[in-house]
């Protein structure tokens, strides 16, 4: 049944009631088959999906890496041509950095979110399936460069001249600067969804000093990447037009700068840096609290120095460039800034430790995971500290020290929350356990094999071995270390490999979790698990940061969640939207169904890319017209959504 | 705080005028792309900070069809504007009448500006000034073209019938758009056709 009312008040229903939840289930389940594979827009899939895909692209880059240990195992060898290690450390550090750090964390916040906030719905549900089917197809298409055997080989910043027409005449760079294009539109388009849906959606009461810091960590990461991605997508596009139709915005000898790549680079990338860590330190900030039987320490402090992060992240870019001859000023000036952004570091670090002290930490595995992170972050921070300042930096450069500090950083920021956070969500998502016995051994040969991998890479910089370079001679004292360092990737791998094993055998056969099996605080955990598609039978209102704890926290005022009771809505597919700051009713929002229109879309960009890619331009303009019906279709507006009046009487309204 | 919320008020549904999640989310598209016109920018001011040799292929650049061309699209946005307003009284002809006028001027500017490419003595592979030059133009350019398909399908909505004074989200969502360009434009033209008279 349509409804064709402009306004109405949302009539208030008991969550228990059975009938209404068959109703809400009929109106927001998925179509089985093939269809719905392809026109789901359910937040809880596309998240999985997201977390799968990444997953997928962690492990063919951790091959390339594995490739490379061997080849780095003993001085001269050659299982490598100097070829085939540049396009495998390329494809490593794309794969790592742009197809698994930040889709995997999209992949978590797409899940939750909406759990987290009392929704049921990301605010714009195709556009996530959009950005999902980008993000694969990019993923794929730069792989399709790797496959061919002429693969990016540049390294991930990609450097011009080195990734200019004239020294790189392979398709490997034109695959890499369309692919990131695509790439970007893809986290664009899901950033903005992540902002809205912020701004829009969160449950009643829910006010913005009531939002878990995952919220603020992925809404952080969003901001930074809405004013941070532009900047690389143009630095991609300039490139491409450089190699492809002679312009010279990188070429010295027309006026250009190479320095400028170096620019637009690092403008992006080290906000990135923060996109790909912010919303992982987010979900320690909500994890380890649970595992330590409180709240979190410092909720405001620590909200504050994820935001706080971020804006001074806009001010670093130059200590990636401090090698690159710029005046001293501006170089004290980059130093100046990078050294500040530990403050803000410091105090979320203080803030868990206080956590973990002043609690009663509960020794299961996400707990492993989560306290190991403190650990590693400070680590991989005091690394980052010594190489903002510059003379240090001068000598430490391009040397296996930076490899060693950025995976510290990416691995220890990025990749130990990430295995806790399933550890952690994964009853959520599953209805079931994850074995602990296997956990801990997992977590174990996970942080022995990391720290065998990568401390060792700290000495070997220190001692001066260069990165990038596909071997080295064996009398400068550079072999153990080496040695060592590959011993160490393999047992991480292994550590992963129990991990895989432990998710396929506790799909199957993991201990029942029931709702809330952590007995944690967070309004994700009052619903079953796994969630039905609708999420939540009726709105719930919260009166606090804790819904699920308020009655052991007595310092959380008179107020109370209520959870029971609260807004149906089910003429269609509906959720509430509330104020930006104070989050109270503000409208009712209709969601849009399952389409195909995300997946054509995506599929059609590809498309255009590879035209460009080949130069098939007519090829490429019927593309873009399919695009352009395509987002026709899309944005048609609807009388069922009550976008539009048509063949309504007006008179009747009131 | 509860109770407040509780009391169940009369509330909009769906598509309802800044209400929508459209509109937030335009704003939220309107502030990556005004990034990206500022890395433009920087690329453009870097380079020509950092230039060796003459930076400026012409040492003035012609206002001749540019000057004009701005007011074109400045007035565009105006007549818009009084466009929007009228449609949240409900006045749906003189939305057409405005939105068809803003099309006609959109399409007049885009006219103008492939003209002033003609005219330039310098091509986009001569140097990095003239890559600067089209890759920023051009870009606008496409802002522009952008622009005008949405507010050709906005009118064709509007005559269909979509939009009444209750309902129009995708009115408001396709005018901030054309203002967005519209000031962008101003930047773009300060930097390439006034800037150089400042030095």
């Amino acid at each position: 049944m349509i409804d064709t009312k402009l306004y109405r008040s949302p009539l208030i229903a008991q969550a228990s009631d059975p009938e209404i939840q068959e109703r809400l289930q009929k109106i927001w389940e998925t179509t089985p088959g093939l269809k719905g594979w392809l026109t789901t827009v359910d937040h809880k899939i596309i998240g999985i999906r997201y977390l799968i895909t990444a997953f997928a692209f962690l492990l063919l880059g951790g091959v390339e890496s594995l490739v490379m240990r061997v080849q780095l195992a003993h001085a001269n060898q050659h299982v490598l041509t100097p070829d085939q290690y540049n396009q495998l450390f390329t494809m490593h550090g794309i794969t790592m950095i742009f197809l698994y750090a930040l889709p995997v964390l999209s992949g978590f916040s797409n899940y939750i979110w909406p759990l987290l906030l009392g929704s049921r719905d990301m605010a714009f549900p195709r556009l996530n399936a959009l950005s999902y089917w980008i993000f694969l197809f990019s993923g794929l298409f730069i792989y399709t460069s790797f496959i061919v055997g002429d693969g990016p080989n540049s390294g991930w910043f990609n450097y011009v001249p080195y990734a200019s027409l004239s020294y790189n005449p392979g398709q490997g760079i034109d695959f890499y600067a369309l692919g990131m294009i695509l790439l970007g539109i893809s986290t664009t388009v899901g950033s903005i969804n992540f902002i809205v849906t912020l701004f829009h959606t969160r449950a009643p009461g829910m006010s913005i000093n009531r939002v878990p810091i995952l919220v603020w960590g992925t809404l952080t990461a969003s901001v930074g990447n809405l004013l941070a991605v532009p900047a690389v997508s143009l630095a991609f596009l300039m490139l491409w037009m450089d190699r492809q139709f002679g312009t010279h915005f990188f070429d010295a000898t027309g006026g250009g700068s190479a320095l400028l790549w170096q620019h637009l680079f690092w403008m992006f990338g080290h906000p990135w840096v923060y996109a790909i860590v912010l919303p992982a330190m987010g979900i320690i900030s909500d994890g380890l609290p649970v595992f330590c039987r409180r709240p979190l320490v410092g909720y405001t402090l620590v909200a504050l120095s994820t935001v706080s992060t971020m804006f001074l992240g806009f001010g670093v870019w130059v200590h990636h460039m401090f090698a690159t001859g710029m005046p001293a000023l501006s170089l004290s000036f980059f130093s100046a800034a990078s050294f500040v952004i530990a403050i803000p570091s410091a105090v979320a670090v203080f803030a868990w430790i206080a956590t973990i002290w002043t609690g009663q930490p509960v020794f299961k595995t996400p707990f492993l995971f989560f306290s190991s992170f403190v650990l590693l972050f400070v680590i991989g921070g005091v690394s980052g500290f010594m190489t903002a300042a510059v003379p240090l930096d001068l000598q430490l450069t391009d040397t296996y020290f930076i490899v060693a500090h950025l995976h510290y950083v990416l691995l220890g920021i990025n990749v130990f929350p990430v295995i806790g956070g399933i550890y952690y969500w994964f009853p959520k998502m599953t209805g079931r356990l994850m074995n602990e016995r296997l956990g801990r051994w997992n977590f174990w040969i996970m942080f022995i094999g990391f720290n065998l991998a990568f401390f060792p890479m700290h000495i070997t910089g220190l001692l001066g071995m260069p990165r990038r370079v596909y071997t080295y001679p064996s009398n400068y004292g550079w072999d153990t270390l080496n040695f060592a360092s590959s011993i160490g990737a393999f047992l991480f791998a292994i550590g992963v490999l129990l991990f895989l094993i432990n998710v396929f055998r506790s799909l199957g056969n993991g201990e029942k979790a029931g709702h809330n099996p952590w007995d944690a605080s967070t309004l994700e955990w009052s619903t079953s698990s796994p969630p039905p598609p609708y999420n939540f039978t009726v709105i719930p209102t919260l009166a606090s940061r804790h819904p699920l704890w308020e009655d052991r926290l007595d310092d959380l005022g008179s107020g109370r969640s209520i959870l029971d009771q609260g807004f149906l809505l089910d003429q269609g597919r509906e959720t509430l939207g509330t104020t930006a700051l104070d989050s109270e009713p503000d409208v009712i929002l209709k969601m849009p169904g399952d389409s195909y229109t995300p997946f054509v879309l995506a599929l059609l960009l590809t498309i255009l890319c590879y035209c460009a890619l080949m130069h098939w331009w007519w090829q490429g303009l019927i593309s873009i017209v399919g695009l352009f019906i395509c987002l026709l279709i899309w944005l048609w507006p609807q009388v069922a959504l009550a976008q539009s009046v048509k063949n309504f009487d007006s008179e009747s309204l009131s | 705080m509860i109770e407040n919320i509780m009391t169940a008020k009369k509330l909009p549904v769906g598509s309802s005028g800044q209400h929508t999640s459209g509109w937030l989310g335009m704003l939220a598209l309107i502030a990556t792309e005004a990034a990206l016109f500022a890395y433009l920018l920087f690329s453009y001011f870097y380079l020509a900070t950092q230039a060796q040799t003459t930076w400026l292929p012409t040492a003035s650049p012609s206002l001749k069809l540019a000057l004009p061309n701005t007011f074109i699209l400045i007035t565009s946005s105006f007549i818009l504007y009084w466009g929007e307003r009228s449609i949240r009284k409900g006045k749906r002809s003189q939305l057409l009448l405005a939105i068809g006028l803003t099309l006609a001027l959109g399409i007049v500017f885009m006219a103008i500006q492939v003209q002033e490419w003609y005219s330039k003595p310098f091509s986009m592979t001569d140097s990095a000034y003239g890559s600067m030059y089209f890759t920023i133009t051009g870009f606008h350019m496409l802002h522009v073209l952008g622009g005008v398909i949405i507010l050709a399908v906005v009118f064709l909505w509007t005559a269909l019938g979509n939009f009444n004074a209750e309902r129009h989200a995708p009115i408001a969502i396709s005018a901030i758009y054309w203002h967005f360009v519209d000031i962008v434009w101003l930047v773009v033209f300060s930097t390439f056709y006034l800037y150089p008279y400042l030095r």
